[in-house]
């Protein structure tokens, strides 16, 4: 069968439902993080999907994909830092544990 | 002279008010004989002015005098409330009565208030309310007369609370105002309602108004009804005649001025200056001629048994303003006015006397006084004449108007002509009866802690006593031939003569009449043929319910303001107040709180619940744009 633009939509969709499942259900602030990263993916599927299907020469969306790779190491070190410096504080990196905001 | 000249009237002694209050009390507070002066200068003035206006508007036949006047509000939508005078043969008449009481008062009060603290202020305050009564007298529209009656009011209840720190004045004080205040507010809403059914508020206006017929009928009656529960409260007609005889707590000299001769005939001038209003409704004539004689009889009873001087010339006045309340409502402006007029001088002096004997023997209970007679020959002499005019003896001022209201109530309502009657003889005993207790017979003590033998006044007080007896003999001479009446605008001035108690019978009898009270108290008081116990005895019932002055004090005070109102009506706006208006301030306050703490459940401070509602938000935006667009 030949592949069309709504494989790679459904693929997208069931990683990014599986991403945000992780990122708000898991304890653990690293699973969170991956979590995050999986969501990043799946739109960067879509994003070169549409591009693949729709406009092939002007290469639209891959060069999105590379910004977004990009923003997501950033991302990835920085929040990284964060869960040492509150492991640092709180001895956890339990997500249900940090509630200072609460009322 | 020059009309203008009017307005100093009542500028005069207001400008002695300022400057005694202003200057003389703050800077000359060791020569308080100044505040004397002041007052007696300006009312001295007030008094020149007042003659000459009686001899224009004599000259100008009787019609009201032109007096420029000025705006003082205008409000756009036609509300124009002018200030001026009206000068007529009634406001003359007045001015002279008030100026003249005034001024002896003030010279006598030199004497009797000589040396006590509130010298000053007590001339401040007399000064004040010289100016209202004078102010209420000239004016020539109702709302700057009722500022004036409101004026009144103020000084008197500054006058008889005069020595505040003692609480049976600062009661009687609050009394006498809360009292006039129920008359004033039929009187304010009669203004009102005179002024939308009218438009003016101006008097000569609404004579004509009313005499054309412009106001009748019911709106006409209840107007008059209004206006004259004004002159009830003030006049202590019946039901208000409850603060008089407690306002005797004030001065002596307050009592003479303030609650016989002047403020409490405002409500008699009221009823007088609005009385094309009551011509033309029968209904309020007939009202004011009952209230009037019912109040007559009414009080004269009570004054048959005080024991305190001032008691019973105090009910004395109430009976006497009913007898011109009766004079008005049966007879017309010239009667009620002439009694008013005469009536002044002799109650005032009585008044005088009662502060005379008192400054002799510290005491007002007659039941401590006796044989002043040797020792005060003046006052002696000047309280008898002033009795005899007021019990209505020929040929003194009393007997002439107090014939032409029997005259005229025999005419128009003769039950209430026998009520009168019956009070002449009332009149006549208390009034002797006063005499022969406070004057006959040994002195009995007076007063515990008075010093020494009672002696004669000094001439500062006994001179206005004298001048005042003078006037309470000739001044009923004015309308021997009928020139009252003429000059007031009724009839062409035939009088009953000089000698008519010889031929009429009503003079003949109401002579009789005063004559046998005065008997009857010689004989209980003096010659001692009856027993006064043996007879109070044999009344004892009688006695008590007169003595309580039929518990109409008890009444009000009791059962009507405390039960009622403090109990009962005010309690219930008390609980109203707690309950509803702040339990719903208190509701709304708890409510919030109640309402911000439910709320803040949703603040957990986990960052991942916060994440699922920006999930669902997500989810709804998304499907309200696929469904909606």
């Amino acid at each position: 069968m030949l592949v069309g633009l709504e494989h790679y939509l459904i693929l997208s969709t069931v990683l990014f439902a599986i991403g945000l499942y992780g990122a708000l259900s898991k304890r653990n602030a690293i699973i969170i993080l991956m979590s995050i990263e999986i969501m990043l993916v799946a739109v960067s599927i879509a994003l070169v999907a549409f591009s693949r299907y729709i406009v092939p020469l002007a290469l639209t969306g891959q060069v999105f994909v590379i910004f977004i790779m990009v923003v997501a190491a950033a991302e990835a070190a920085v929040g990284l830092a964060i869960i040492i410096a509150i492991y640092r504080g709180y001895e956890t990196i339990d997500a249900t544990k940090i509630n200072l905001m609460k009322w | 002279m020059p009309h203008q000249l009017l307005w100093l009237i009542f500028l005069l002694p207001l400008f002695s008010f300022i400057i005694i209050s202003f200057v003389l009390r703050p800077f000359c507070n060791d020569k308080p004989q100044l505040g004397g002066y002041t007052t007696i200068a300006a009312i001295g003035g007030s008094f020149v002015i007042s003659v000459f206006a009686l001899f224009a508007v004599m000259a100008n036949s009787g019609h009201a005098l032109p007096v420029p006047d000025i705006e003082w509000v205008l409000i756009e939508g036609g509300v124009s409330i002018h200030l001026g005078l009206l000068v007529d043969p009634l406001t003359a008449v007045m001015l002279i009565v008030v100026t003249v009481v005034s001024l002896m008062v003030q010279i006598y009060s030199q004497g009797y208030m000589h040396g006590d603290a509130g010298y000053h202020r007590y001339f401040a305050f007399m000064s004040l309310f010289t100016a209202s009564m004078l102010g209420l007298v000239l004016a020539d529209n109702l709302v700057f007369m009722f500022v004036f009656w409101e004026g009144v009011g103020l000084c008197s209840y500054l006058l008889i609370g005069f020595w505040f720190h003692k609480p049976s004045a600062a009661n009687a004080a609050k009394k006498a105002f809360i009292v006039t205040r129920l008359g004033d507010f039929g009187f304010l809403a009669g203004i009102l309602a005179l002024y939308f059914n009218t438009g003016t508020f101006d008097i000569a206006m609404l004579h004509e108004l009313a005499v054309t017929g412009a106001i009748s009928g019911t709106i006409l009656t209840w107007v008059a009804i209004g206006v004259f529960s004004g002159a009830v409260g003030k006049s202590a007609q019946f039901p208000l005649h409850v603060w008089l005889p407690d306002a005797m707590e004030g001065p002596t000299p307050v009592s003479a001025l303030i609650h016989a001769a002047t403020m409490v005939a405002a409500g008699v001038f009221l009823v007088a200056r609005t009385f094309p209003l009551f011509e033309h409704s029968m209904e309020a004539m007939t009202t004011v001629a009952i209230i009037g004689g019912f109040t007559a009889i009414f009080a004269a009873s009570i004054g048959l048994v005080m024991t305190d001087i001032k008691r019973v010339l105090a009910y004395s006045t109430i009976s006497q303003l009913g007898y011109m309340m009766l004079g008005l409502g049966t007879g017309g402006v010239a009667i009620g006015i002439f009694h008013l007029f005469n009536h002044a001088f002799f109650k005032a002096l009585l008044f005088l006397g009662a502060g005379s004997v008192n400054h002799a023997t510290g005491t007002f209970d007659m039941r401590q006084m006796g044989g002043l007679r040797k020792v005060m020959p003046w006052t002696y002499a000047t309280f008898v004449i002033a009795s005899l005019s007021l019990a209505g003896v020929w040929p003194l001022a009393g007997f002439w108007s107090k014939d032409e209201i029997l005259a005229s109530s025999l005419a128009s309502q003769p039950i209430l002509f026998y009520l009168a009657l019956i009070t002449v003889f009332m009149t006549a005993f208390y009034m002797f009866r006063a005499i022969f207790m406070t004057f006959g017979g040994e002195y009995r003590g007076g007063a515990p802690e008075a010093h020494g033998h009672p002696h004669e006044s000094p001439p500062v007080m006994v001179v206005p006593m004298v001048i005042l007896a003078v006037l309470a003999v000739v001044s009923g001479f004015w309308n021997v031939n009928g020139q009252f009446s003429a000059f007031m605008g009724h009839g062409a001035g035939h009088g009953p003569g000089f000698f008519a108690v010889l031929t009429h019978p009503l003079p003949l009898l109401s002579l009789v009449v005063a004559i046998l009270g005065i008997v009857l108290a010689y004989a209980m008081y003096s010659a001692k043929w009856l027993s006064a116990e043996r007879i109070r005895g044999m009344f004892g019932p009688i006695h008590t319910v007169l003595a309580h002055k039929y518990w109409f004090d008890e009444l009000y005070e009791d059962v009507f303001v405390r039960k009622s109102m403090i109990n009962g009506f005010f309690a219930g706006l008390q609980q109203f107040d707690t309950n509803v208006v702040d339990g719903t301030v208190n509701g709304v306050a708890d409510g919030t709180i109640a309402g911000g703490r439910a709320l803040r459940q949703i603040q957990t401070g986990q960052l991942q619940l916060y994440g699922l509602f920006i999930g669902i938000g997500i989810l709804a935006i998304m499907l309200s744009v696929l469904f909606f667009g």
